[in-house]
């Protein structure tokens, strides 16, 4: 067997515009999802059944099946009704799919973080919350003031754990058209037929991208839970 | 002594509190009224309820009988389904609790803000005192517990002793009408719980007015102007603290007072 490094030098230019795609795909679904993720996972930790339903259901479903299936349904699915494909607020997005993508990718992951912000409310010690409400804090300055910036902090690690899952995830959208990281790799081995090589050198980019965001979250986790450091 | 001389209201009055947990039944109508200035100590063995009893006093629980007013200002109450009451009108439970201090057994700081950003937290944002302002004040207040040196420290890193004042600190920084203790120093290790009774003691001194929940004997007894003994959710004594300590009418207050000299 022959192992061609020529190939993988030629092709580096493409791979890395594909690597870039990959980046943006999960560092905007990343903040997309924690953007939809919060009122989910507050909805979802409420003590009220009736505004715990919503929240239940769009977990339930985002969750309980795959993404790639979510991903079909956006692209696909969506052009199905005339209403959109007729939209001109919707369809120049909901056609293109880089949108698609996005969609499913912030929906599906805003479930997961959904979860792990309901967690991490729920782990926030009672005896903190009841020090606030005896000083006379309102509701919405507990979740502000205390309750989020608590979460948010105890849910960091599982978050970063997210977005590495999403990044993994990320290489479905290349069944949509999308030339990321996957998509592209598939289309430089369809003209060189060197599959190994390419496939090992995408291997190379995803283990250099999902180090890199381990290292940033590492930091963002010391910086923001310096209260921690040396604690007795 | 405390005589109806006053034309002020009480600082804080409580009548007929009932509280239940399901079918238990820990509060059958416990009654007080604290005048200004007025330190009272409540006493009782585990489990008597003095914990619950205060924590009604500012809606942490939501007791199922009785009325509650704060310098004459009767709380407002509505009942729920399970028929317990709760606060009908939350600006003003949030303003009346502002005005109570509590200081609670395991202190309860927040551990992602600095010594000084747990002081002027409800300031700010409750009181809308200006940020310069309230700084101010919570190194004055910090200083007067004795931990000035702390303020940029995290709750984390002090020890149990220093936590507590920081967190009376808070509890001050809100000038609050009435203070309440629920056994401030339970949960500190012995060396540090004399640090903490200075602090309440200097309070007492200054003319605070505070319910002192308490296992501290010698100390409720210096520090107290009253004192009552609760048992199995009323008040089975209650007095001054030389009565009370040495002359108990009841027997069950008697034989607590042996067992705690
Ligand atoms: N949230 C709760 N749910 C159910 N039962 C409770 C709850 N809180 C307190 N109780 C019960 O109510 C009774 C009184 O409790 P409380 O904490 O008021 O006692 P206490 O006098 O403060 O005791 P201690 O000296 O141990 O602090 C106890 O039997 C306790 O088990
Ligand atoms: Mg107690």
């Amino acid at each position: 067997m022959s192992f061609d490094t020529g190939v993988i030098l030629d092709n580096f230019p493409k791979l890395l515009t594909g690597a870039v795609l990959t980046v943006q795909l999960v560092a905007l679904s990343g903040l997309g999802g924690l953007a939809l993720a919060f009122p989910i996972g507050i909805a979802r930790s409420s003590r009220r059944p009736w505004v715990r339903a919503l929240p239940w259901c769009y977990i339930f479903f985002f969750r309980g099946t795959p993404l790639l299936v979510q991903l079909f349904l956006v692209y696909y699915g969506l052009s199905q009704f005339s209403a959109i494909r007729h939209s001109e607020l919707l369809w120049p997005y909901l056609r293109d799919p880089y949108w698609c993508a996005l969609i499913a990718m912030s929906m599906n992951t805003a479930a997961y973080i959904a979860e792990i912000l309901r967690g991490a409310l729920q782990a926030v010690p009672r005896g903190e919350i009841e020090a606030a409400i005896a000083v006379g804090m309102s509701k919405g300055q507990i979740l502000r003031r205390i309750l989020v910036p608590r979460a948010v902090r105890i849910g960091l690690p599982a978050y970063s754990n997210e977005v590495i899952l999403m990044l993994k995830g990320s290489a479905l959208a290349s069944t949509i058209t999308l030339l990321e990281l996957t998509g592209m790799a598939r289309t430089i081995i369809a003209e060189t037929y060197m599959p190994v090589e390419i496939f090992l050198a995408a291997g190379a980019c995803y283990l250099a991208i999902s180090f890199l965001m381990v290292r940033t979250f590492k930091l963002a986790e010391n910086i923001l839970n310096r209260h921690l450091r040396h604690a007795r | 002594m405390i005589t109806m001389t006053h034309t002020l209201p009480p600082a804080l009055q409580a009548d007929n509190i009932h509280k239940r947990f399901g079918s238990l039944e820990v509060l059958k109508g416990i009654s007080l009224t604290a005048h200004d200035g007025e330190v009272i100590s409540i006493l009782g063995s585990s489990g008597s309820g003095k914990s619950t009893f205060l924590r009604c006093l500012n809606l942490l629980e939501a007791p199922h009988e009785g009325r509650i007013a704060l310098g004459g200002e009767d709380f407002k109450l509505k009942r729920l389904k399970d028929g317990s009451l709760v606060s009908a009108d939350p600006r003003q439970i949030t303003r009346l609790r502002a005005s109570m201090g509590f200081v609670f057994q395991s202190f309860n700081l927040w551990p992602h803000m600095t010594i000084l950003e747990n002081v002027i937290e409800a300031p700010v944002m409750v009181r809308k005192t200006p940020r310069k302002q309230a700084v101010a004040e919570a190194e004055a207040l910090l200083e007067k517990v004795g931990i000035a040196d702390k303020r940029n420290a995290y709750p984390g890193h002090l020890s149990g002793g220093q936590q507590q004042r920081a967190a009376i600190a808070r509890t001050l920084a809100m000038q609050p009408r009435v203070l309440l203790f629920d056994e401030p120093t339970s949960a500190l290790d012995p060396e540090m719980v004399a640090e903490v009774l200075n602090v309440i003691n200097g309070l007492a001194e200054e003319g605070r007015t505070m319910l002192l929940v308490t296992h501290e004997m010698r100390f409720a007894r210096n520090v107290s102007t009253r004192v009552l003994f609760l048992h199995d959710g009323r008040i089975e004594e209650e007095g001054t603290p030389d009565k009370v300590f040495d002359d108990p009418a009841s027997p069950r207050c008697r034989q607590f007072m042996a067992s705690h000299r």
